[in-house]
Protein backbone atom coordinates (compact mmCIF):
# COMPACT_ATOMS: atom_id res chain seq x y z
CA UNK A 1 0.00 0.00 0.00
CA UNK A 2 2.92 2.68 1.19
CA UNK A 3 3.77 1.76 -3.21
CA UNK A 4 0.74 3.13 -4.37
CA UNK A 5 0.95 6.06 -1.64
CA UNK A 6 4.12 7.00 -2.70
CA UNK A 7 3.19 7.18 -6.08
CA UNK A 8 0.08 9.68 -5.45
CA UNK A 9 2.25 11.72 -3.88
CA UNK A 10 4.77 11.84 -6.38
CA UNK A 11 1.77 13.03 -8.52
CA UNK A 12 0.17 15.36 -5.98
CA UNK A 13 4.03 17.10 -5.94
CA UNK A 14 3.85 17.52 -9.72
CA UNK A 15 0.54 19.71 -9.70
CA UNK A 16 -1.85 17.21 -9.93
CA UNK A 17 -4.25 17.65 -6.72
CA UNK A 18 -6.59 15.32 -7.76
CA UNK A 19 -4.42 12.15 -6.90
CA UNK A 20 -4.31 13.52 -3.11
CA UNK A 21 -8.32 12.16 -3.07
CA UNK A 22 -6.84 8.37 -2.81
CA UNK A 23 -4.69 9.25 -0.16
CA UNK A 24 -7.05 11.02 2.20
CA UNK A 25 -9.69 7.92 1.21
CA UNK A 26 -6.96 5.30 2.76
CA UNK A 27 -5.93 6.62 5.44
CA UNK A 28 -9.39 9.19 6.47
CA UNK A 29 -10.71 6.04 9.12
CA UNK A 30 -7.65 5.20 10.84
CA UNK A 31 -7.47 9.54 11.34
CA UNK A 32 -10.60 10.32 12.11
CA UNK A 33 -10.88 7.23 14.88
CA UNK A 34 -7.37 8.85 16.61
CA UNK A 35 -9.39 12.21 16.64
CA UNK A 36 -12.01 10.92 17.68
CA UNK A 37 -10.47 8.78 20.27
CA UNK A 38 -7.89 11.68 21.81
CA UNK A 39 -11.07 14.06 21.89
CA UNK A 40 -13.92 12.30 22.58
CA UNK A 41 -16.49 14.15 20.37
CA UNK A 42 -17.27 13.39 16.49
CA UNK A 43 -17.81 17.32 15.49
CA UNK A 44 -14.37 17.79 16.49
CA UNK A 45 -12.29 15.08 15.27
CA UNK A 46 -13.62 15.65 12.07
CA UNK A 47 -12.47 19.17 12.37
CA UNK A 48 -8.79 18.15 13.50
CA UNK A 49 -8.73 15.10 11.13
CA UNK A 50 -9.70 17.79 8.52
CA UNK A 51 -7.28 19.81 9.16
CA UNK A 52 -4.48 17.36 9.51
CA UNK A 53 -4.95 16.20 5.93
CA UNK A 54 -4.99 19.99 4.71
CA UNK A 55 -1.85 20.72 6.42
CA UNK A 56 -0.26 17.21 5.07
CA UNK A 57 -1.04 18.42 1.27
CA UNK A 58 0.14 21.45 1.85
CA UNK A 59 3.40 20.69 3.59
CA UNK A 60 3.80 17.26 1.46
CA UNK A 61 7.07 18.38 -0.47
CA UNK A 62 8.81 18.48 3.16
CA UNK A 63 8.03 14.66 3.95
CA UNK A 64 10.78 12.72 3.63
CA UNK A 65 9.32 10.07 0.86
CA UNK A 66 11.96 7.11 2.68
CA UNK A 67 9.60 6.65 5.25
CA UNK A 68 6.53 5.84 6.42
CA UNK A 69 3.73 8.16 5.08
CA UNK A 70 0.99 6.69 7.92
CA UNK A 71 3.90 7.66 10.66
CA UNK A 72 4.35 11.29 9.83
CA UNK A 73 0.32 11.59 8.73
CA UNK A 74 -0.70 10.36 12.19
CA UNK A 75 2.07 12.94 13.56
CA UNK A 76 0.12 15.29 12.38
CA UNK A 77 -2.77 14.73 13.45
CA UNK A 78 -1.96 13.92 17.29
CA UNK A 79 0.14 17.03 17.62
CA UNK A 80 -2.91 18.98 16.36
CA UNK A 81 -5.03 16.88 18.78
CA UNK A 82 -2.73 17.63 21.86
CA UNK A 83 -2.56 21.31 20.78
CA UNK A 84 -6.70 21.35 20.87
CA UNK A 85 -6.66 19.20 24.19
CA UNK A 86 -4.28 22.23 25.50
CA UNK A 87 -6.30 25.17 24.32
CA UNK A 88 -9.88 23.77 26.13
CA UNK A 89 -8.53 23.44 29.85
CA UNK A 90 -9.90 26.39 31.80
CA UNK A 91 -6.79 28.80 32.42
CA UNK A 92 -7.75 29.05 36.02
CA UNK A 93 -4.99 28.64 38.29
CA UNK A 94 -4.68 24.28 38.72
CA UNK A 95 -4.16 24.50 42.65
CA UNK A 96 -6.69 26.94 43.31
CA UNK A 97 -9.24 25.43 45.57
CA UNK A 98 -12.27 24.62 43.40
CA UNK A 99 -15.09 26.35 45.04
CA UNK A 100 -18.16 24.06 46.63
CA UNK A 101 -15.69 21.06 47.48
CA UNK A 102 -13.70 20.30 50.28
CA UNK A 103 -10.17 21.11 49.38
CA UNK A 104 -9.89 19.81 45.90
CA UNK A 105 -8.51 21.69 43.70
CA UNK A 106 -8.01 21.50 40.04
CA UNK A 107 -5.54 18.40 39.69
CA UNK A 108 -7.45 16.42 41.29
CA UNK A 109 -10.94 17.87 38.89
CA UNK A 110 -8.22 17.71 35.77
CA UNK A 111 -6.92 13.72 36.86
CA UNK A 112 -9.94 12.66 36.67
CA UNK A 113 -11.81 14.52 34.30
CA UNK A 114 -14.81 15.38 36.89
CA UNK A 115 -15.88 12.02 37.07
CA UNK A 116 -19.62 10.83 37.13
CA UNK A 117 -21.40 9.43 39.77
CA UNK A 118 -20.83 5.65 39.91
CA UNK A 119 -24.60 4.69 38.80
CA UNK A 120 -24.48 6.64 36.00
CA UNK A 121 -21.27 5.14 34.81
CA UNK A 122 -23.00 1.65 35.28
CA UNK A 123 -25.83 2.75 33.09
CA UNK A 124 -23.14 3.66 30.75
CA UNK A 125 -23.34 1.11 27.33
CA UNK A 126 -20.50 -0.80 26.76
CA UNK A 127 -19.03 1.52 24.15
CA UNK A 128 -20.12 4.33 25.72
CA UNK A 129 -17.87 3.15 28.74
CA UNK A 130 -14.40 3.12 26.98
CA UNK A 131 -15.10 6.35 25.23
CA UNK A 132 -15.70 7.82 28.89
CA UNK A 133 -12.13 5.80 30.39
CA UNK A 134 -10.36 7.28 27.68
CA UNK A 135 -11.31 10.51 27.76
CA UNK A 136 -10.24 10.46 31.99
CA UNK A 137 -6.67 9.45 30.91
CA UNK A 138 -4.34 11.90 31.61
CA UNK A 139 -3.66 13.23 28.14
CA UNK A 140 0.06 12.37 28.37
CA UNK A 141 -0.78 8.24 28.44
CA UNK A 142 -3.99 9.15 26.41
CA UNK A 143 -1.71 9.52 23.29
CA UNK A 144 0.12 6.44 23.90
CA UNK A 145 -2.92 4.31 24.86
CA UNK A 146 -5.17 5.42 21.84
CA UNK A 147 -2.36 4.54 19.51
CA UNK A 148 -1.54 1.31 20.90
CA UNK A 149 -4.62 -0.35 21.68
CA UNK A 150 -7.05 1.22 19.26
CA UNK A 151 -4.67 1.81 16.32
CA UNK A 152 -2.83 -1.50 17.08
CA UNK A 153 0.50 0.23 16.25
CA UNK A 154 3.79 -0.94 17.27
CA UNK A 155 5.88 0.77 20.35
CA UNK A 156 8.46 1.62 18.03
CA UNK A 157 6.06 3.47 15.29
CA UNK A 158 4.20 5.23 17.95
CA UNK A 159 7.71 6.20 19.33
CA UNK A 160 7.80 8.12 15.86
CA UNK A 161 4.51 9.78 15.83
CA UNK A 162 4.97 11.10 18.92
CA UNK A 163 8.33 11.74 18.92
CA UNK A 164 9.56 10.59 22.19
CA UNK A 165 12.41 7.71 23.22
CA UNK A 166 11.08 4.06 23.07
CA UNK A 167 11.62 3.44 26.92
CA UNK A 168 9.20 7.47 27.33
CA UNK A 169 6.52 5.41 24.96
CA UNK A 170 7.01 2.20 27.13
CA UNK A 171 6.93 3.74 30.41
CA UNK A 172 3.65 6.13 29.33
CA UNK A 173 1.38 2.70 28.45
CA UNK A 174 3.03 1.29 31.38
CA UNK A 175 1.48 3.97 33.38
CA UNK A 176 -2.24 4.46 31.15
CA UNK A 177 -2.54 0.82 31.92
CA UNK A 178 -2.06 1.58 35.56
CA UNK A 179 -4.16 4.50 35.19
CA UNK A 180 -6.99 2.49 33.50
CA UNK A 181 -6.77 -0.35 35.96
CA UNK A 182 -7.53 2.36 38.77
CA UNK A 183 -10.28 3.71 37.15
CA UNK A 184 -12.06 0.27 36.53
CA UNK A 185 -11.66 -1.66 39.70
CA UNK A 186 -15.14 -2.96 40.08
CA UNK A 187 -15.56 -3.70 36.33
CA UNK B 1 4.10 -12.65 54.34
CA UNK B 2 7.05 -11.09 52.65
CA UNK B 3 6.48 -8.19 50.00
CA UNK B 4 6.40 -8.93 46.52
CA UNK B 5 9.15 -8.27 44.55
CA UNK B 6 9.27 -5.03 43.00
CA UNK B 7 10.31 -5.68 39.46
CA UNK B 8 6.82 -8.20 39.42
CA UNK B 9 4.82 -4.96 38.48
CA UNK B 10 7.33 -4.19 35.45
CA UNK B 11 7.40 -7.90 34.66
CA UNK B 12 3.65 -7.93 34.10
CA UNK B 13 3.82 -4.90 31.84
CA UNK B 14 6.77 -6.18 29.63
CA UNK B 15 4.50 -8.92 29.14
CA UNK B 16 1.89 -7.24 28.27
CA UNK B 17 4.26 -5.57 25.50
CA UNK B 18 4.93 -8.89 24.79
CA UNK B 19 8.72 -8.27 25.54
CA UNK B 20 9.10 -10.55 28.44
CA UNK B 21 12.36 -13.07 28.71
CA UNK B 22 11.46 -16.56 29.25
CA UNK B 23 13.13 -15.98 32.71
CA UNK B 24 11.55 -13.41 33.67
CA UNK B 25 7.95 -14.59 32.48
CA UNK B 26 8.98 -18.32 34.67
CA UNK B 27 9.51 -15.73 37.52
CA UNK B 28 5.91 -13.98 36.74
CA UNK B 29 4.70 -17.01 36.77
CA UNK B 30 5.65 -18.85 39.58
CA UNK B 31 5.00 -15.21 41.80
CA UNK B 32 1.16 -14.90 40.79
CA UNK B 33 0.49 -18.77 41.25
CA UNK B 34 1.47 -18.05 45.30
CA UNK B 35 0.32 -14.78 45.77
CA UNK B 36 -3.15 -13.87 44.78
CA UNK B 37 -2.71 -10.13 45.12
CA UNK B 38 -0.20 -9.79 42.49
CA UNK B 39 -2.76 -12.52 40.47
CA UNK B 40 -5.43 -10.05 40.96
CA UNK B 41 -2.98 -6.70 40.00
CA UNK B 42 -2.40 -8.98 36.98
CA UNK B 43 -6.12 -10.08 35.95
CA UNK B 44 -7.14 -6.10 36.15
CA UNK B 45 -4.22 -4.96 34.08
CA UNK B 46 -5.84 -7.59 31.41
CA UNK B 47 -9.15 -6.57 31.64
CA UNK B 48 -8.57 -3.31 31.27
CA UNK B 49 -6.42 -3.74 28.06
CA UNK B 50 -9.17 -6.27 26.68
CA UNK B 51 -11.70 -3.56 27.09
CA UNK B 52 -10.04 -0.91 25.41
CA UNK B 53 -9.74 -3.33 22.65
CA UNK B 54 -13.20 -4.08 22.45
CA UNK B 55 -13.84 -0.36 21.30
CA UNK B 56 -15.81 -0.69 18.00
CA UNK B 57 -14.04 0.68 14.52
CA UNK B 58 -14.89 4.54 14.15
CA UNK B 59 -15.40 5.84 10.25
CA UNK B 60 -15.03 8.43 9.34
CA UNK B 61 -18.28 10.54 8.61
CA UNK B 62 -20.18 10.61 4.97
CA UNK B 63 -18.51 12.61 2.34
CA UNK B 64 -15.70 13.68 4.54
CA UNK B 65 -13.05 13.30 1.87
CA UNK B 66 -15.16 15.53 -0.08
CA UNK B 67 -15.16 18.18 2.19
CA UNK B 68 -11.02 18.04 2.26
CA UNK B 69 -10.73 17.91 -1.08
CA UNK B 70 -12.98 20.71 -1.49
CA UNK B 71 -11.15 23.11 0.62
CA UNK B 72 -7.79 21.99 -0.06
CA UNK B 73 -6.01 25.49 -1.30
CA UNK B 74 -6.49 25.49 -4.88
CA UNK B 75 -3.59 26.92 -6.66
CA UNK B 76 -0.74 24.35 -7.06
CA UNK B 77 1.44 27.02 -9.42
CA UNK B 78 2.20 28.96 -6.34
CA UNK B 79 3.44 25.88 -4.61
CA UNK B 80 5.35 24.86 -7.49
CA UNK B 81 7.40 28.21 -7.35
CA UNK B 82 7.96 28.19 -3.94
CA UNK B 83 9.44 24.41 -4.05
CA UNK B 84 11.57 25.95 -7.42
CA UNK B 85 12.91 28.29 -5.13
CA UNK B 86 13.30 25.62 -2.08
CA UNK B 87 15.82 23.91 -4.70
CA UNK B 88 17.44 26.76 -6.12
CA UNK B 89 18.00 28.87 -3.33
CA UNK B 90 21.28 31.12 -4.93
CA UNK B 91 18.94 31.77 -8.01
CA UNK B 92 16.38 32.42 -5.87
CA UNK B 93 18.63 35.03 -3.66
CA UNK B 94 19.89 36.60 -7.07
CA UNK B 95 16.36 36.65 -8.81
CA UNK B 96 15.10 38.36 -5.20
CA UNK B 97 18.45 40.99 -5.20
CA UNK B 98 16.97 42.26 -9.03
CA UNK B 99 13.82 42.53 -7.99
CA UNK B 100 14.97 44.61 -4.76
CA UNK B 101 17.60 46.69 -6.67
CA UNK B 102 14.95 47.61 -9.26
CA UNK B 103 12.55 48.33 -6.66
CA UNK B 104 14.93 50.36 -5.00
CA UNK B 105 16.01 52.48 -8.48
CA UNK B 106 12.22 53.18 -9.35
CA UNK B 107 11.39 54.46 -5.28
CA UNK B 108 14.17 56.50 -6.42
CA UNK B 109 13.61 58.35 -9.53
CA UNK B 110 9.89 58.52 -8.50
CA UNK B 111 11.02 60.71 -4.90
CA UNK B 112 13.54 62.98 -6.66
CA UNK B 113 10.93 63.47 -9.30
CA UNK B 114 10.26 67.27 -8.54
CA UNK B 115 13.64 68.44 -7.90
CA UNK B 116 16.06 70.12 -9.92
CA UNK B 117 19.51 68.32 -9.71
CA UNK B 118 22.66 69.36 -11.66
CA UNK B 119 26.03 68.24 -11.59
CA UNK B 120 27.91 71.24 -10.08
CA UNK B 121 30.63 73.06 -12.57
CA UNK B 122 32.04 76.53 -11.68
CA UNK B 123 30.75 78.29 -14.45
CA UNK B 124 27.46 77.03 -14.95
CA UNK B 125 24.45 79.41 -14.69
CA UNK B 126 21.06 78.47 -12.95
CA UNK B 127 17.68 80.66 -13.24
CA UNK B 128 14.54 78.65 -11.47
CA UNK B 129 14.53 75.31 -13.67
CA UNK B 130 16.59 76.13 -16.35
CA UNK B 131 20.43 75.61 -16.62
CA UNK B 132 22.66 77.40 -18.73
CA UNK B 133 26.19 76.55 -20.47
CA UNK B 134 26.98 80.32 -21.69
CA UNK B 135 28.32 81.10 -24.92
CA UNK B 136 32.09 81.35 -24.97
CA UNK B 137 32.20 79.42 -21.50
CA UNK B 138 33.86 75.76 -21.26
CA UNK B 139 32.31 73.56 -19.04
CA UNK B 140 35.00 70.94 -18.16
CA UNK B 141 33.36 67.17 -17.41
CA UNK B 142 30.20 65.30 -17.52
CA UNK B 143 27.02 67.41 -17.31
CA UNK B 144 23.84 65.82 -15.86
CA UNK B 145 20.64 67.90 -15.40
CA UNK B 146 17.76 66.09 -13.73
CA UNK B 147 14.20 67.62 -13.80
CA UNK B 148 15.21 71.07 -16.05
CA UNK B 149 15.59 72.37 -18.76
CA UNK B 150 19.30 72.53 -20.50
CA UNK B 151 20.23 75.13 -22.43
CA UNK B 152 23.97 75.23 -24.21
CA UNK B 153 25.59 77.85 -25.92
CA UNK B 154 29.05 76.76 -25.25
CA UNK B 155 31.34 74.23 -24.82
CA UNK B 156 31.06 71.01 -23.47
CA UNK B 157 34.21 69.11 -22.26
CA UNK B 158 32.22 65.91 -21.64
CA UNK B 159 29.18 63.56 -22.03
CA UNK B 160 25.71 65.76 -21.47
CA UNK B 161 22.60 63.58 -19.96
CA UNK B 162 19.43 64.75 -19.32
CA UNK B 163 16.65 63.19 -17.31
CA UNK B 164 13.24 63.99 -17.18
CA UNK B 165 14.01 67.78 -18.59
CA UNK B 166 14.38 69.35 -22.15
CA UNK B 167 17.94 70.29 -24.05
CA UNK B 168 18.35 73.46 -26.54
CA UNK B 169 21.78 73.39 -28.36
CA UNK B 170 22.64 76.66 -29.27
CA UNK B 171 24.41 76.75 -32.93
CA UNK B 172 27.16 77.72 -31.41
CA UNK B 173 27.43 74.71 -28.53
CA UNK B 174 30.20 72.15 -28.85
CA UNK B 175 29.72 68.71 -26.47
CA UNK B 176 32.66 66.67 -26.60
CA UNK B 177 31.20 64.06 -25.25
CA UNK B 178 27.67 61.81 -25.52
CA UNK B 179 24.18 63.45 -25.50
CA UNK B 180 21.77 61.31 -23.74
CA UNK B 181 17.98 61.99 -22.66
CA UNK B 182 16.24 60.34 -20.59
CA UNK B 183 12.70 60.41 -19.85
CA UNK B 184 11.25 57.08 -18.45
CA UNK B 185 11.68 55.00 -15.52
CA UNK B 186 12.68 52.43 -17.22
CA UNK B 187 15.50 53.95 -19.38
CA UNK B 188 16.39 55.35 -16.08
CA UNK B 189 16.75 52.40 -14.54
CA UNK B 190 19.05 50.92 -17.60
CA UNK B 191 21.08 54.45 -17.64
CA UNK B 192 22.23 53.46 -13.78
CA UNK B 193 23.34 49.70 -14.36
CA UNK B 194 24.78 50.74 -17.39
CA UNK B 195 27.29 53.44 -15.52
CA UNK B 196 27.12 50.82 -12.68
CA UNK B 197 28.77 48.62 -15.07
CA UNK B 198 31.17 51.07 -16.70
CA UNK B 199 32.00 52.55 -13.04
CA UNK B 200 32.79 48.71 -12.28
CA UNK B 201 34.85 48.57 -15.31
CA UNK B 202 36.69 51.48 -14.57
CA UNK B 203 38.01 49.79 -11.63
CA UNK B 204 40.17 47.66 -13.85
CA UNK B 205 41.06 49.97 -16.27
CA UNK B 206 43.73 51.72 -13.71
CA UNK B 207 43.92 54.91 -12.50
CA UNK B 208 43.05 57.74 -14.90
CA UNK B 209 40.45 56.14 -16.33
CA UNK B 210 38.06 57.80 -13.82
CA UNK B 211 38.27 61.72 -13.86
CA UNK B 212 35.18 62.83 -13.93
CA UNK B 213 33.87 65.08 -11.81
CA UNK B 214 31.28 64.45 -9.12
Amino acid sequence: MEDIVKKRIKQVLKGDQSAFEEIVSLYQNRLYQVCYRMLGNRHEAEDIAQEAFIRAYINLHTFDQKRKFSTWLYRIATNLCIDRIRKKKPDTFLDAPVPGTDGLDHYSRLAHDSPLPEEEVEKMEQQERVQYEISRLPDKYRSAIVLRYIEELPLQEISEILDLPLGTVKTRIHRGREALRKQMKKL
Amino acid sequence: MKPCPEEIVQYMHDYLDGEITRRDEQILKEHLEQCPACQEHMDQLSRSVAFLKSASHIEAPEGFSARIMASLPKERQGAGVRRWFGRHPMLAAAAMFMLLAGLALFSNFNTSDQQLVVSTQPNLVVEGNKVTVPEGETVKGDLVVRNGELHIEGEVEGDVTVINGSKYMASTAVVTGRIEEIDRAFEWLWYTIKSGIKEGLSVFEGPGADDKEK
